[in-house]
């Protein structure tokens, strides 16, 4: 059984020195900078062993608040979900990339910064994945203006 | 078609870049592989995704929570059911609305049914890939279209369902379809049997599969790997099990494992779990429970999709579908639309480790590789 969310909180934070975390409704809220290092250890302690990173996507908060969701499970013991979230400047959205922990997030990231433009720091081969080169904006985004297909098409 | 010269330590051999798809019977729809050969062997493989992207998340966040059952049929549209029933058990957590003992038991019913149409067809399809074109592919299909059937039967359409319902399903079944079930659920194992006569011992089958396309352990629970390609590789982890969705616990079966992780671990691995469905599909079809087959809350929302509004929050509800961990994300914000409709899609993901599996195997194996990945496009792309 995943810890409650109160002794998780306590144990990495006396793991990991100068990492505060908060909890809101169930989720644990992470620091933009130090979400490598508690992914890492959430997948590396003996006690947690998250080692299966099943979902990443993003929710945009207009107009200053974009968030990256996070959902982990353990495939060793067999427990969760675990809900991390980094909340985001939306002008800026940088977070480091968890691929180097879990290759899962690999294509994951790059969807998401396919749709919402968070850059993932340090994701081996960050490219758009579901729209082509050279589209322009993030579509998921919330004040995307889709393109009018009903206009005319230039003569 | 580009050429590029690789450094001299390689002796100075040319690679060649060739492009396989996105146009391409053995990609199984739109989509593309960039692969790079040294001869005939796989040096490097990038996938390329999107051909079939119609932003299917955007559509969900401008309808109701109900008005999403029809697109999550096109997501996997060989498996509209568990499509629908993992849509269906993120909206009962996000808004508390329970199912009808009835409801449960018709839903696992047709997922489980579609489990075997899937598994069923993939099977065909490898064989397709791997030269032989006609025979297995038709007796598999033989088999899918009369569970097909039974699904047009309950539902009104063959593929795109649009039946499962949060609280239960849409329409009740007479006794009269359960018996027919009953028949072609016990028919099955004499189809399996034959199609395993054909297959599972034939040499070639053998020599093209064994060994080929290996995923370790390790690497499949780091990609997030799931669904029998994460089981064909030892990893014991069946959603079925580990959360015990629905009523699923009710159940005895068993999560059949691979031990290599090749090409043919994941053939057989769903050949397998066919046989553990029909042992579900067996005791879930004995003494089904009466009553209506939508609760009285499920009824209310189905007529009335706008006073629909479940409290603010957010649920992150999962089915174990034919291709893997299926996951649906939803935030509400109180309204009757919901705020974010994320799909987490099982053959998206499995798709990481696609060049890690053809690196160093030869072109012909790289079609069998996809082919044992089970991919769907409409799923991949959304």
């Amino acid at each position: 059984m995943l810890p409650a969310l109160e002794e998780l909180k306590t144990a990495i934070e006396q793991q990991l020195p100068g990492v505060a975390l908060a909890l809101e409704a169930g989720v644990v809220l992470v620091e933009p900078k130090d979400l490598a290092a508690v992914g890492r250890c959430l997948k590396e302690s003996e006690r947690f062993r998250l080692d299966y990173l099943a979902n990443v996507t993003a929710v945009d908060y207009p107009p200053e608040r974009m968030d990256v969701v996070y959902h982990l499970y353990s495939m060793a013991h067999k427990h969760g979900p675990l809900t991390l979230k980094v909340k985001l400047p939306r002008a800026k959205p940088v977070v480091a990339s968890v691929t180097p922990i879990w290759r899962a997030a690999e294509f994951q990231e790059r969807e998401v910064y396919d749709l919402y433009g968070v850059v993932f720091e340090g994701h081996p081969d960050l490219r758009r994945i579901l729209m082509w080169d050279g589209f322009e904006g993030h579509p998921m985004r919330k004040d995307y203006v889709p393109e009018n297909q009903n206009a005319p098409e230039p003569a | 078609m580009e050429q590029t010269v690789l450094p001299a330590a390689a002796g100075g051999a040319q690679t060649i870049e060739v492009n396989l798809g996105p146009q391409h019977p053995s990609t199984h729809g739109v989509f593309r592989m960039i692969a790079e050969l040294d001869g005939e062997t796989i040096v490097r493989l990038k996938p390329v995704l999107g051909y079939l992207h119609r932003n299917h998340e955007q559509i969900g966040e401008g309808n109701t929570y109900i008005a999403s059952f029809p697109f999550t049929d096109r997501l996997d549209y060989f498996n509209a059911m568990s499509n629908n029933f993992g849509l269906a058990l993120a909206i009962e957590k996000l808004g508390g609305v329970p199912a009808s003992e009835r409801g449960e038991r018709l839903r696992v019913i047709m997922a489980e049914l579609t489990r075997l149409v899937n598994h069923t067809a993939v099977t065909g399809f490898l064989l397709n890939d791997m030269g032989a074109f006609g025979t297995p592919l038709l007796y598999a299909f033989r088999e899918r279209e009369k569970i097909l059937d039974l699904f047009e039967a309950a539902s009104g359409s063959r593929m795109m369902c649009n039946y499962v319902r949060p609280g239960g399903v849409r329409e009740d079944v007479p006794e009269e379809w359960l018996n027919r079930a009953r028949a072609i659920v016990d028919g099955y194992p004499r189809f399996l049997d034959e199609f395993e006569q054909l297959l599972t011992e034939n040499e070639i089958v053998q020599q093209r599969t064994k060994h080929v396309g290996v995923l370790p352990k390790e690497l499949a629970v780091n990609a997030g790997i799931t669904g029998p390609m994460l089981r064909a590789s030892g990893v014991n982890y069946d959603i079925r099990k580990v959360d015990g969705y629905s009523i699923y616990p009710q159940f005895s079966f068993k999560v059949p494992l691979g031990t290599v992780g090749d090409v043919y671990d994941r053939y057989y691995v769903r050949i397998l779990e066919m046989r553990e469905s029909i042992k579900i599909l067996q005791q879930a079809l004995k003494d089904v429970p009466g009553g209506p087959a939508l609760s009285p809350k499920g009824v209310a929302l189905v007529k009335a999709p706008r006073t629909f509004k479940p409290p603010k929050g957010e649920a992150y509800g999962r089915v174990e579908a034919p291709k893997g961990e299926l996951g649906f994300f939803l935030v509400s914000d109180g309204s009757a639309v919901p705020y974010r409709y994320h799909i987490r899609a099982p053959s998206f993901v499995n798709l990481t480790v696609l060049e890690d599996m053809c690196l160093g195997q030869k072109v012909a194996d790289v079609i069998i590789i996809l082919g044992s990945v089970d991919i769907v496009l409409g799923e991949v792309d959304r």
